[in-house]
Order: structure tokens, then sequence, then C-alpha cells
């Protein structure tokens, strides 16, 4: 039995040894295999998180899973701003004017029942839109409570969320990602190996999986059988690989039952559990595990590369593992398996990644500010459209709708309570008045609903097209973000740690104190010894802001244009998500690391001077404190060179720092460079 | 509705269930409030609740299943009712378990006229809302912490002031909402707003189990569900069916439970040392603690009640300092384990 090597299974197609221990061959073996399970059960697994850019390889695995799933289940696709009314449904606009009674209309969630669902851009999905799809993955319907319709559909589908996110954009929401039990990174996938294995032609895509094989799975794995041994296998390599959550080994272990079903066998066998560790636990580790104890001669694994890991174990020795006492050693070999398939750096991209979701994630619920002028659409709410507020046409039709009859019946009433006595002035009178003024804000569309309004005030005997009062008036929500994201690059060389690094720590604390009541973003870079290290990327979570900066160690050289750099690259990436980043560099302005690492006070500077007329370009507000025992021309030239406003720091406590840095930051505006407090 | 995983085959989460247990008792505790980690079986208990709840008596013909004991005034239908004349009829009803969804709109929470008969009858009617819906029951947020503004103020108005007031679309009507608002949610996706935290009774956080052997059992006693509900429901059936009991018994009780001055006092010292603001804690941590004693069989109402409430009465309470690291929880425990020294 391959128990230990799991990935040799891999390639069933042209499988030579050397495309055997390829990463990337094994990558695309494995997302073949995600999705042949993903197709046996698509609602049990929640889904999967397809990690590509748009492009060939991308939609060759779609093809594959299309393949894979019975024809005729659906298979939707959920475009970004999906609006409530595609997602759970509602009123049909049309439907219900023309039947005179409310027709309700299905949404996308229930329409995708049985089937699968592609949230396009699923990096950049609204966290309402996440929110409706994990209460459907968790309770299997769709449960709808608007426009005075209430109901509830079956709604049993798999997510695949096409995350397109590059470079540090923030994963899908975290609630979503939780819920989906695979996630797959073709990003670097070729063309060719697609191409090579899994092309629609070849005999058994992948894990031997096609779709005669998922459809006798899905008979079949309700009847797969996983003993104690599997269950505790799982939890545990769950636990070493510190994945939190109870769903994950759920989830592997309804993975691997369903590696036995597409198998065939009625039985979970040790490979099964190693493959479902290998998909489900292995991409949601937050941290190595630890090596056991009963070894202790053995390297710690960390540095141990992934692809030698295929072919390093000796399948002898494994299987003296696997057999004689299945208990332990199934553990242990899951755990191999799952760290087999954690690549180098993925776990720092992934702690990244956590960092990110946990800041954007509370950002969604702050950031965005309710405006009336401009920002993206966020539903509508009742009201007039003065003030600069766009009417929202649709909506006030949708509310006026349902009215008409009983609105007709009143205005006969009314005519006929006119005509017995004396006249009454008509009380649609004042709803036309508003009904033209949203007319006039609106686009030249409104025209037609204002007009039945206002014939209808003009001649009030004639019965009016369209019946419209203040009351159905909806005008739409618009959202903008306006966050600010504080940088503080910290210079922690020898020179600055000398001098005034616990200083410049103490005024970073109380500012931090200043971000929190302005709910401000923060991001901490650090520059020492050879490089800019971002300590920590924005986040709202001062109490790790402020973690982050006690664990500073100071020493070393000063990389200045290699800091400078990195605070550009990261408030580019604030200001291109829509937020404004205000840079605060604590630096004494002496560098004596170039760019690329090498010495040289002449060159080092050059090269500082240099980033620092870059950033200038860029316009963010900036501020540079500088951390020299004396004011230093140094630090005042780089704040000019970067125009930057520049605030010797004062020897004296942190309290009265922190107060000119105050000000500058508060009001968020550049300051004339050079001028000096 | 799908079968509800069973309340008592929940492994650990002791902190949740007690206080779960408390506003099953007594609802005037004011809502619980669950916070934590992703996979920790937040919404899982809440649901698992309203298969839990014995059934309550409700007036036949109201749109509120008012209780028939209810004094007149409160609800505009049980007064016609009894206007009537006629003897007023009930029956029994589950306690309801109402889902607020977050794209919910303010008509079908608040309630809205009622589209069909308009449309066909041209009537203006009232067609009452998931407020309503809620009454006397549990009304159960998800992510309350991504609820939109304008629905997060009306709830707090309405969990307040017990009432529902709807003046919209030339409707007039009110109607008693009393509901305990429960909600769930990880903090780590955006925090609530003070006044809504302040709202809630109790809160408690959730994590994952550190113990391997209590995650393992959490997986298979999931797994054995998702497998066979009928036949896992069933085995915990006498289970769930002894909480119950436990329930009523305590419910009967907890009103004849006498509090001590000398606890009452305690319990002022804990608020005042905590520095929380108001006289809200003082009373939902009196309530609870008497809704505590009540589920254990004790008749009064002692330092161990107390201590053990503490935490998830006082801890949404505090004023928060952004730069401590340690949770406000800890913080309580610490000031608790000086003031009640056990």
């Amino acid at each position: 039995m391959a128990v230990a090597d799991p990935i040799a299974p891999a390639a069933a197609p042209p499988a030579d040894d050397l495309s055997a221990v390829d990463p990337v061959v094994l990558r695309w073996a494995d997302a073949l295999r995600a999705a042949a399970l993903l197709a046996v059960d698509p609602w049990g697994f929640g889904g999967v998180a397809l990690k590509a850019g748009h492009g060939p390889v991308r939609e060759r695995w779609l093809t594959v899973l299309r393949a894979l799933v019975p024809p005729e289940s659906p298979w939707r696709r959920i475009p970004i701003h999906a609006g409530d009314e595609r997602l759970l449904g509602g009123l049909d606009l049309t439907a219900t004017l023309a039947a005179g009674r409310p027709v309700a209309q299905s949404g996308l969630l229930a329409e995708a029942d049985g089937g699968l669902l592609l949230l396009a851009m699923a990096e950049r999905v609204p966290g309402t839109t996440a929110s409706r799809l994990c209460a459907a993955l968790d309770t299997g319907e769709c449960t709808l409570a608007r426009d005075g319709l209430a109901s509830s559909r079956p709604a049993r589908f798999g997510v695949v969320a096409l995350d397109e996110g590059v470079g540090d954009d923030p994963p899908p929401a975290g609630a979503l990602l939780e819920r989906l039990a695979f996630r797959i990174d073709l990003a670097e996938v070729p063309v060719g190996v697609a191409d090579v294995f899994g092309a629609p032609s070849d005999e058994g895509a992948g894990p031997g999986a096609d779709a005669a094989a998922v459809a006798a799975a899905r008979l079949r794995i309700g009847a797969v059988q996983a003993d104690d041994a599997t269950v505790q296998a799982l939890c545990a390599t769950a636990a070493a690989l510190g994945v939190s959550s109870a769903r994950a080994p759920l989830m592997a272990l309804r993975a691997a039952r369903a590696a036995a079903a597409l198998d065939g066998r009625d039985r979970v066998s040790p490979d099964d559990v190693s493959l479902a560790a290998r998909l489900v636990l292995a991409p949601r580790a937050t941290q190595w595990p630890a090596p056991p104890d009963a070894t202790p001669p053995e390297p710690p694994p960390p540095e141990e590369p992934p692809e030698s890991k295929a072919d390093e174990p000796p399948p002898a020795d494994s299987e003296d593992d696997a057999e004689p006492e299945p208990q332990q050693p199934l553990d242990e070999v899951v755990l191999d398996a799952a760290k087999a398939a954690i690549p180098p750096g993925l776990l720092a991209s992934l702690m990244l990644a956590a960092n990110a979701a946990a800041g954007s994630g509370a950002g969604r619920a702050g950031v965005m500010r309710a405006t009336r002028l401009r920002g993206r659409p966020a539903g509508t709410r009742p009201g007039t459209p003065r003030d600069g507020a766009r009417l929202a046409l649709v909506d006030t039709l949708r509310a006026a709708a349902p009215w008409q009859p009983l609105r007709r019946r009143e205005a006969e009433q009314a005519r006929a309570a006119q005509a017995a006595h004396e006249p009454v002035p008509p009380r649609t009178a004042s709803a036309a008045r508003a009904a033209a003024a949203a007319a006039s804000a609106a686009s030249a569309t409104a025209s037609a609903a204002a007009s039945g309004a206002t014939a209808a005030a003009a001649t009030p005997t004639a019965p009016p097209r369209l019946a419209l009062r203040a009351s159905d008036l909806r005008v739409a929500r618009l959202r903008e973000r306006t966050e600010t994201t504080t940088i503080f690059a910290i210079d922690a060389s020898g020179s600055s740690a000398l001098h005034r690094l616990a200083e410049a720590k103490g005024a970073v604390e109380l500012l931090l104190a200043d971000c929190y009541v302005r709910r401000d973003r923060v991001a901490v870079i650090a520059f020492r010894g050879r490089a800019a290290e971002v300590l920590l990327p924005p986040t709202r979570s001062l109490v790790r802001a402020k973690r982050s900066l006690a664990g500073l160690p100071g020493g070393g050289g000063t990389p200045l244009a290699s800091g400078i750099d990195a605070v550009a690259g990261l408030a580019d990436g604030v200001a291109r998500r829509g937020g404004s980043p205000v840079l605060v560099f604590l630096t004494d302005g002496r560098a004596n690391v170039a760019r690329d690492g090498s010495g040289g006070r002449a060159r080092a500077d050059q090269d500082a001077r240099d980033a620092a007329r870059r950033l200038r370009v860029a316009g963010h507000a900036t501020l540079l404190l500088d951390t020299s025992p004396q004011p230093a021309a140094s630090a005042r030239t780089l704040a000019a060179d970067m125009a930057a406003a520049y605030v010797p720091l004062p020897r004296a406590d942190a309290a009265s720092i922190a107060a000119p840095v105050r000000a500058a930051t508060g009001l968020g505006a550049r300051r004339p460079p050079g001028r000096a407090r | 509705m799908a079968l509800a995983f069973p309340f008592s085959a929940i492994v650990g989460q002791d902190e949740m269930k007690r206080a779960i247990l408390i506003a099953a008792v007594d609802p005037s505790v004011g809502g619980v409030l669950v916070l934590g980690d992703r996979g920790t079986g937040k919404s899982t208990a809440v649901r698992a609740l309203a298969a839990l709840l014995p059934k309550m008596k409700a007036t036949v013909g109201c749109r509120y299943a008012c209780d028939p004991a209810a004094p007149a005034g409160a609800c505009a239908e049980c007064d016609a009712l009894k206007a009537g004349g006629k003897k007023v009829k009930s029956h029994l009803v589950p306690v309801p378990v109402v889902d607020l969804p977050l794209g919910a709109t303010e008509d079908r929470v608040v309630g809205a006229l009622d589209l069909e008969r308009a449309l066909t009858a041209g009537v203006k009617a009232f067609e009452p809302g998931l407020l309503a819906r809620a009454h006397r029951g549990f009304l159960y947020v998800d992510e309350v912490n991504l609820l939109e503004d304008h629905l997060v103020d009306l709830l707090i108005d309405v969990a307040a002031s017990g009432e529902n007031v709807v003046e919209r679309e030339g409707l007039s009507v009110r109607h008693p909402a009393r509901f305990v608002l429960v909600g769930s949610g990880n903090p780590e996706e955006g925090e609530l707003r003070p006044q809504l935290l302040d709202r809630f009774g109790l809160s408690v956080e959730v994590s994952t189990p550190t113990v391997l052997a209590d995650r393992i059992e959490v997986v298979k006693r999931r797994d054995a569900f998702e497998r066979d509900p009928q036949g896992f429901t069933g085995r915990w059936h006498a289970e769930d069916e002894r909480v119950r009991r436990r329930i009523l018994k305590a419910r009967d009780r907890v009103a004849g439970i006498d509090v001590p001055d000398a606890v009452l006092e305690r319990a002022a010292r804990l608020c005042m040392a905590l520095g929380t603001d108001g006289l809200r804690g003082e009373l939902t941590l009196m309530r609870a603690a008497r809704a505590l004693a009540a589920l254990e069989g004790d008749t009064v109402v002692g330092d161990t009640h107390l201590r053990r409430v503490a935490p998830s009465a006082l801890r949404h309470r505090l004023r928060r300092d952004p730069l401590d690291d340690t949770g406000t929880g800890a913080r309580v425990e610490r000031v608790v384990a000086e003031q009640i020294p056990s």
C-alpha cells in the first residue's frame, strides 16, 4: 500500500517519474481530484474556493467539473453585484402588474438547488451576498422575507468561488471560505500541464473519475463506513495544523468517504484519509505541526521542501508503519500527507491572508459610509429625491404597483364625493408635486411616471394611469469607502534604536489609540538590516499592532530605500481599494544600505532620495518624524523629497510627541514640504 | 423544517448552553449574544433551542399568539375577541424561534400592508411581520454584527419597548412584540454598536474545544446526525426531554426564589468595581442568578450562582480599552475572584 506516498497515483495518465514529482502537476492532479469529490456531493462539501486568474487553466478545470456533475443539474453564475432580488427572489414587477396580484420570482440560490453556483470575483463580493450564501449552505434552504413575500425553498448547492485576487488582494469573505471544503490554487499551473492531464477527451480525467464513476459514487456514499481511527486521525491532524473550526475535520471525513465511494469501496482506506487531509485540512493550516516527541533526532519539518517529500519516505518504512497497528500510524501518515501538500511560503501567505481577512472583514461593516451623492448603489430607502438624492425609479414603481387597484377605488370614491358635494382639493396633488420633483431630479425615464401623476392632478376627473404618492418614492442609498489606513514605517536600525526607538514606539502607541477613536486601520512596516518587512498588514486590530510593535527589535543597517518602497507599495494597495493612506515615517533619515542590500552611505542615500521622490508622485498624506538626537538635515531633506510634513521628535515623553503628530494626521492634509515646527 | 441537532448532544460549550437555558427560563434577562470563532456550534445551539422549548398556550384567533391570561389593553386583537362576548379559546403552539435573515426588508420585519388583500379585495389590512411572529418567543439574528443599521435601530427600539408601532403606508398599528433577542456572530467580521450590545442581557464567548477527545466527539456526533438525523435525534430524545422538564420546573419556581440583600449588595459591588455603565448590569446579574438557581433546584440565590453568571452578564458592559490585550471576560473573572472569594 502506498500509504505514505499518497501522491503517486496522482497522474494516472502518462505518468513518468519526472512528472510524478513535479509539484505543479501534483497540484493540478489534486485540483482534478477535488473536482471529482465535489461532484459527488456539492452541497455536502459546500464547494470550492478556486484561486486562479481568468484563463484557459481555470476554464479547463470548470469544464472538467461540468462534465462530472450530472448534465441536468443546475449550473448558475452569480455576477458580482447581484442584488437580493436576484439572489433570493422577490416580487416579479412585470408579472405582478400584469396579473394584478403579487407574483414571486425565484432567486438564483433556489434555482441552483441540486447543482453548482459559480461566484464570479469572489474576493470582491460584498459581505451581504456572502452571508446569503452561508445561510443557504448551513440550512439547505433559501429563506425569503422581502417585498411582502415570505417563503422558504430548498437551495442545496455547492459554491465555486472564483477568486481572482492577485498579490495582497484580500481573500473572499472568511465566513464563506470556512464553509467551502476545498481550496485550490491554480495560479501557477501552466496551460501545458492542464492540457496534458485532464483534457476532456482524456480517458479518466485526473484520478480515474468520470461522470459514470461520480454517478455511482453518489449512490454509494451513504453506505461508506469510516471507523473511529479515521475520525481520530483527521481531528488530530486538524489540531496539529492549527485548524480550529470543527467544520474542517467534518468535511475532511466527508471527503474521505467520497473518495472511497469514487473508488467503488464501502470502507474508507488510509489513502482516502490522506487525500482528504491533503485537500481539506492542509490548505487551512495556520501552523506547522510540531515534530512528534517520539522522534526527537528528526530534523524539524519546516525546512523540508515538499518536492523531495514525495519521494523521500522509503515505501518499505511506511508499510511497516501502516500495518501492525493501524491506530497511531494513521495519524502520522495523514499528517505527513497534509504536510507534504503545504508548499513552502504557503503558510506565510496563509497567515497574511488570515490577517487581511480579519481586517477587511471588520472593514466591511464599518468603513462603507452611507452617502447620498456618490458611491456604489446599496439598496433603496423610502424618501423624496431632495438634496441631490437620486430617485430609484424601478423601486418606486414597485412600491406603487400593488396599490393601484386600491387607489383607483379611492379615487373613484373621491370623485363621487366630489360630484356630490363641493370640490375637495385632490389628495394626489401634493404627491404629484413630489413626483414632478422626482422626475426633474432623475433622468428622462422618470418623466413617464410623473406625467401620469401630473395628468391626474391637472385633470382630476380622468382616472390616472398611475397613482403615485409621496410615500411610494424610493431613493437610492449609496455607499462610499472613506476609510483611512495609517501606515507606520519604523526605522529600527542600529542608529535609531540607539537613540529613540523606545520613544518612537511610545509615540506610535498613542497614535494607535487615536486611530481606534477614528476607526482607522493601521499597518506597520519596519526596516532594519538588509530589507523592510511588513510587520502587520492593514488591520483594525490595535492589539495586534501594539503587539507587533512591542516585539520589534532594533539594530542593523538602515535600508531606507527599501523601507520607503515597501510603504509606497502598501499605500498604493490601500489607495487602489478606495482607502486613503496616511503615511507616518519614524526615521533619522540616515540611510546606509542601498536598495539591493549592499552597504555604502552615498548610494544608499541616493536610493532613498529616489524612492522618496517616487513616493511624492503618489501624493499620499505623509508625515516624517525625525528620530535623530538633534533635528538633522538628512531627515529634513528626506521629508522635503517626499513632500512630507516634517516633525522633529522632541526630547520628551511620548505623550507630548503624539500631540503634533495627532494634529498633522488628524487633518490628513499634506503640509508644505519642509515646514518645521 | 429540517430536524435540528439535539441540544443535549452539543459537546462542551457549557457557558453558552447555560446562558441559553437561563434565557429560556426567564426571558426578562434580555437575550443572549453568542460571539466566537467559526465552526463552534453557535447557530447549532440556537437552532437546537427550537426543538427544546415546551409549547405555550395562546389565544385562538389572535395573530400575535397572545397569552390568554394577558391583561386587557395589551393587544387589540385579543381585546376585540374578548369584546365579542364569546368565551376565548386557547390552544397550544410551539414557542416561535424566528430567524431574521440578513437581507430582510423593513416591511417584512415590522409588518406591512397585506398585498394579497389590498389587490384582491381592495382592503387596507395589516400583515404582521417577523417581529409579530417572534412575540413570546425568540428572534434569532445570525451574524448580528453585519445587520444593517436601520434594522438594528428598529430591533433596539422594539426590544426595549416590547411593542411594535407601525406607522407606514397609511397604516397605524401597534401590537405586542416581546421577544428574546438571540444574536450570534464573529467579532472579527465587524463590531456591534454599543447600544445594541447593551440590549443583550447575556453575552457568551465560544471557542473551539482544545481537547482532542472533545473535538473527535464533536465530529463524530455531527457526522452521525448528518447521516441519520431521525435516528440520532431519537437517541438523544430522552436527554432533551430531561432538559425540557428542567426548564419547565425552573419556570414555575423562578418567581419564588429569594435573593438575599447580601447577594444584591455583592452584585452591586461587583458592578461598581468593574465600572459598568448604568444599572442594567446589576439587574441582569440578579435575574440571571435567580434563573440559574431555579434551574439547579435551589431556593435561595447564593454566591455560587452569582459567580457563574457574572462573566456572561457583565463582560459586554465594560468600557473597552483598545490597547488592553486581555479579553473583557478575563477582567470580569479577575474582579469576580476579588469580590466574591470562594
